[in-house]
Order: structure tokens, then sequence, then C-alpha cells
């Protein structure tokens, strides 16, 4: 591997030319040089870890270590790859992941659409919140997976009360975030906008909104969370599709690899959807990405 | 333009009539304000000093049509203010820009709220910024600039809708000693231009000399006008003037004034801690010996 020092020139700049060239050519490429090794050097302690760490996991599983631990039945990383190249591209596994995929969409959106509003108005008028906060404290302390037999129940199909199961998951974190956002504002900023002129629509649109987003985006990221956790307890317990089902259902059927590929799908999905949530908060607050 | 001018210095007449205002909390009733009566004439610049606590807010506050009156009336030309309007354009010591907003975007605030089209009031906002000497950083967010670039976006976003009054709530509080004679001066500048009416409230006798008209002294809690100042320096003034022999006699009267209040308001306070030491706590006295 070739050794961290850039190869090109450092760019010239005016006060290059003013400046003893060589000394200041040296610094800035001796500080190029540190900059470059730290990185390269958080990326191999980090690939490092994750090395050994598999590496521990392919010992144990080949030597069927029993240790108080049983690694008996656990499939080697090794056979989990190999099992990965005739799972992964099988239709039956993409359907389980666009089927939780979906669930996923749908409960979360519903959550997001119902929560924010309504954690605006319950934020910004006491009514509201002497109305409905009660309501919320007494079915926030639920965790979603404890609706499923109820859920169950309630909707017709397995396909509803999975996407309801979902959206409990995701509606309150999204819902008690927005709440917060909307009591920190600034009570000033609503004050400047009145003397502007705002009536209390435009407050609404034009502070609310907007100054409660960064905690709304907060609670939409710990919402996703949260929906991956529902969406994958409730297909286990009462699914017949998704990764959810996926995964128990290769525990059932003594399949052991494809638990750990259940596994990795699920932590792959819920990765790429909270790096969207952020890639999202970014596009809509551009006041909040430093220089 | 002639015309114009005169339509303008017939604007802006400030009317705080026997105004009182009452606070409630912990069950009980305490006044913030007695009794104050204030004008301000069209195209004045007035300022009211006063120690902290003294209400000089409240004032402001009830003009702005953020507080109502408990006792009394505040008219803006006539009108008795019952809610907060760009009429009044209202400048705060925390500059409360929006942060979502760009420089532009918070000047261009109170225009979109009148429903003017988006290219109007972007001409519009430039051409003020551009005067203000901020153009360059029209798509900057607030956020990125200094305190006193801050306020002057402030200021400019409270005159762009026209208004007949500006009301500045201890706007340079927060800003360094140099950037503030700086922002005085801008301030200064701003008005003479505009000729609208200015009420500012600040606890900086210097700063109150240096760009009013008239000084009005705020007594403490529950507060009353103490006594009104005129202030007859000479304009166009500099910042050297803040060394003449006129100016420094002011100061004195005025620093005179609200010490007297600053140890009345203090008294309670003091009273414990310095009988012990035994020196009798009325004002005089005290006064003498700070």
């Amino acid at each position: 591997m070739d050794l961290p020092v850039p190869a090109d020139h450092p760019p010239l700049s005016a006060a290059t030319l003013v400046a003893p060239p060589v000394a200041v050519t040296r610094s800035v490429r001796r500080r190029v040089a540190a900059s470059v090794w730290s990185r390269l050097r958080a990326l191999l302690l980090g690939t490092l870890a994750i090395l050994v760490f598999l590496g521990l996991w392919q010992a144990a599983s080949v030597n069927h270590i029993e240790w108080f631990v049983r690694f008996d039945n656990i499939p080697a990383p090794s056979t989990v790859a190999l099992r990965a190249l005739t799972v992964v591209p099988s239709a039956a596994f993409a359907n389980d992941v666009v089927t939780s995929c979906e669930r996923v969409f749908l409960g979360f959106s519903i959550a997001a659409l119902l929560a924010v509003p309504l954690g605006l108005l319950i934020g910004c008028y006491k009514p509201m919140r002497d109305l409905l906060f009660p309501l919320c404290e007494l079915l926030r302390p639920i965790p979603a997976i404890a609706w499923v037999p109820i859920s169950i129940m309630l909707w017709p199909t397995d396909w509803q009360s999975i996407v309801f199961i979902t959206f409990l998951g995701a509606f309150f974190p999204i819902l008690l975030n927005t709440v917060l956002g909307a009591q920190r504002i600034d009570p000033v900023l609503v004050l400047a906008s009145r003397s502007l002129g705002a009536g209390e629509v435009a407050i609404f649109r034009e502070i609310y909104l907007p100054g409660a987003l960064p905690a709304v985006f907060t609670g939409l990221a710990v919402g996703m969370g949260v929906a991956w956790v529902s969406v994958i307890a409730a297909e286990m317990i009462s699914g017949q599709s998704g990764i959810g089902y996926f995964t128990w259902e290769a525990y059932s059927l003594i399949q052991y690899p494809d638990i750990v590929l259940g596994m990795v799908a699920i932590g792959l999905l819920g990765l790429l959807s909270s790096a969207a949530i952020r890639g999202i908060g970014r596009l809509a607050m551009p006041w909040l990405s430093g220089e | 333009m002639s015309k114009d001018d005169a339509m303008i210095r017939t604007k802006g007449l400030i009317e705080i009539d026997h105004f009182g205002c009452d606070y409630i909390g912990d069950g009980q009733v305490t006044a913030a304000v007695a009794d104050v009566s204030i004008l301000v004439r069209p195209g004045e610049f007035v300022s009211i000093v006063g120690p902290s606590g003294c209400g000089k807010s409240t004032l402001l506050n009830a003009v702005a049509g953020f507080r109502a009156p408990t006792r009394g009336r505040v008219r803006v030309d006539g009108e008795t203010i019952r809610a907060p309007g760009a009429d009044r354009g209202m400048v705060f010591q925390q500059y409360s820009l929006f942060p979502w907003k760009t420089v532009r975007q918070n000047v261009e605030f109170g225009l979109k709220m009148q429903g003017m089209g988006a290219s109007q009031r972007e001409s519009k906002a430039r051409t003020l910024l551009s005067i203000a000497g901020l153009l360059d950083f029209e798509d900057h967010y607030p956020d990125r600039l200094s305190g006193g670039m801050k306020q002057r976006v402030g200021i400019v976003r409270a005159l762009a809708t026209g208004p007949k009054v500006l009301l500045l709530d201890e706007p340079f509080g927060a800003l360094d000693a140099q950037t503030r004679v700086i922002m005085q001066q801008i301030l200064t500048n701003i008005w003479q231009r505009l000729r609208i009416s200015v009420l500012f409230v600040t606890h900086d006798i210097d700063e109150a000399i240096f760009l009013s008209d008239r000084i009005y002294v705020m007594t403490a809690r529950p507060g009353e006008v103490k006594a009104e100042v005129p202030i007859d320096l000479p304009r166009p003034r500099d910042p050297d003037c803040m060394m003449a022999a006129d100016f420094l006699a002011l100061r004195r009267e005025l620093v005179t004034l609200i010490r007297e209040e600053s140890l009345r308001a203090m008294g309670g306070e003091l009273a414990g801690g310095l009988a012990g030491i035994g020196v009798t706590a009325d004002s005089g006295s005290l006064a003498d010996l700070l």
C-alpha cells in the first residue's frame, strides 16, 4: 500500500508567493499528509475491529465452541456469505424485503402526516394541549408490539394490522418531538412576526413550522427506527410475509444461515432509511448546514 | 421629494397618555408602570432611560401592541393601539431574525405579509440591503453574521414596510463598544434620512444623549416619569461630541437622576447589608457613599 503522501503539489495562492515558498509548501504538505493519515488510520482501525469480530465468530462457529454460550448451531460468516449468493437474488427474498419496506413506508408516512400537524397544534395552542396531551401520555408508554393482539382483532387483514403496528411505533416519537420543537421556539420570533403584520396562519406556517423542523426531524429519525423495530416484531408474530417473517421462518425451518441474512438485511434497511431521513433533513433545513 | 417629506413629517405621533400596567403573579397584583405620559412628535427621536425593572420595555411593548394597558391609552396618529402591526417597526435586543430565512427573506417578511409579489419584494429588499451595505450577504443565513450585521438586518427588516414609527428595545445592548458606536451612527443616518419618529429604550446614558432629541428618565418600579431632559446638542453629531463640555454636563445630570432611582430600587436590599456597618439607607447618604 502507498504511503499517504500527497502526490500533487499543493495549489499556490497569492500568500504563497509573498512568503518564502519552500517553507510554506512544506508546512502545507505536512498538514495535508497529517489529515490524510488521520482519516486513513480511522478507516484502518474501524475495519480492523470488524475483521476481528467476524474472525472470532468464524472461529467459534467452525470449532463448535460451547462455553456457556453455544455456537453449535450458529452459522459461520463464510456459510452465510455462500448462502447469500443463492438467497439474495431470489424473487421470494426480494418480495419479503419489498413487503417490509412498503409496510414501514406506509405506516411511517401516515404517522408523520398525522403527528407533525397534531404536534404543532398541541405545541402552539394551549387548549389543544389540554385536550390531547393527557390522552397521548396515556397511550405513549404502551409499546407498539403490545398492540399486536388488539391490532389483529381490529383490522380485517394481516397486512393492515402490521401497518397499524408500524404506524403506532412511529407516531409517538414524531408527535412528542414536534410538540417540544414547537414549544421551544423563541417567543420573541413570534412577537417579531406579529409586529411585521403576520396573522395566525402565517405565524403557523412561517414561524412554528420551520422553527420546529429540527425537532421534527429528530422525531422522524427516532420514529423511523421504532417503525422498523415494530414491523419486524409484528411480522415475526403475525405475518405471512416480510423480512421479519423471513427471519423467524428461517429459524422454524432450521435454515440457520437465513436468520443471519435476515438480520443483515434488517440492519441495512434501517441504515438506509435513517440516511434518507438525514438527507431529506439537510435539504429541508439549509440554514443548519455549516460552511 | 419635498412633498413626500412634508407628508411624512405629519405622521408618526406617539401619545402615551396616563399609561399604567400591572402584572399578576403569585395571586398578587404588582404595578410595573404606575402612571406615565410620554409624547413623541412626528420625526422626533426620543429615548427612555431608567433603572432596570422600571417598565421601560413595557412601555415600548404597549406601543408595539404586544401588551394592553391596564390604565390609560396609547395612540399613534390618534389611533388607539389594539394589536401589533407593520405601521410600527420593532427592533429587539436579541436580534430576533428568523434563523431559517436568509437575510433577504428576513427583510422581505413584512412585505410578504402585506401580500406583495415575490419579484417586487425582492427588488425592494435588495434596494434596502444595498443602502445598509448588506447586499453581499443577502443569501446568508443570520447564523453566519456578526452581531452588528444581525442588528442592521433587524433594523432594515423593521423599516421595510415603511412604518410610521420605529421602536427599539435596547437594540445595541449585546454589541461590543466599538460596534455600538458605529450602529448609533448608522441609526442616526437612517433616522435623518427617513425622518421617522423613533422611540428608543436603553440603559446606556451616552447612547441616549448621542441619539436623542429628548430623554425621559423613569423612576424605579412602579415606573413613572421622573424627568424629561431635552438634548439641544447640534446635529449632525459625531462620536467626538461625547467629550464636549455640554455633553458631559447632560451626562452628569442624567447619571445623577438615574443613580437616585437605582439606589431607591436597591434600597431594600442594601438597607439590611449596610445597617450592619452603621450606615443609614436613605438614598441621599447612599448617593454620597457610592
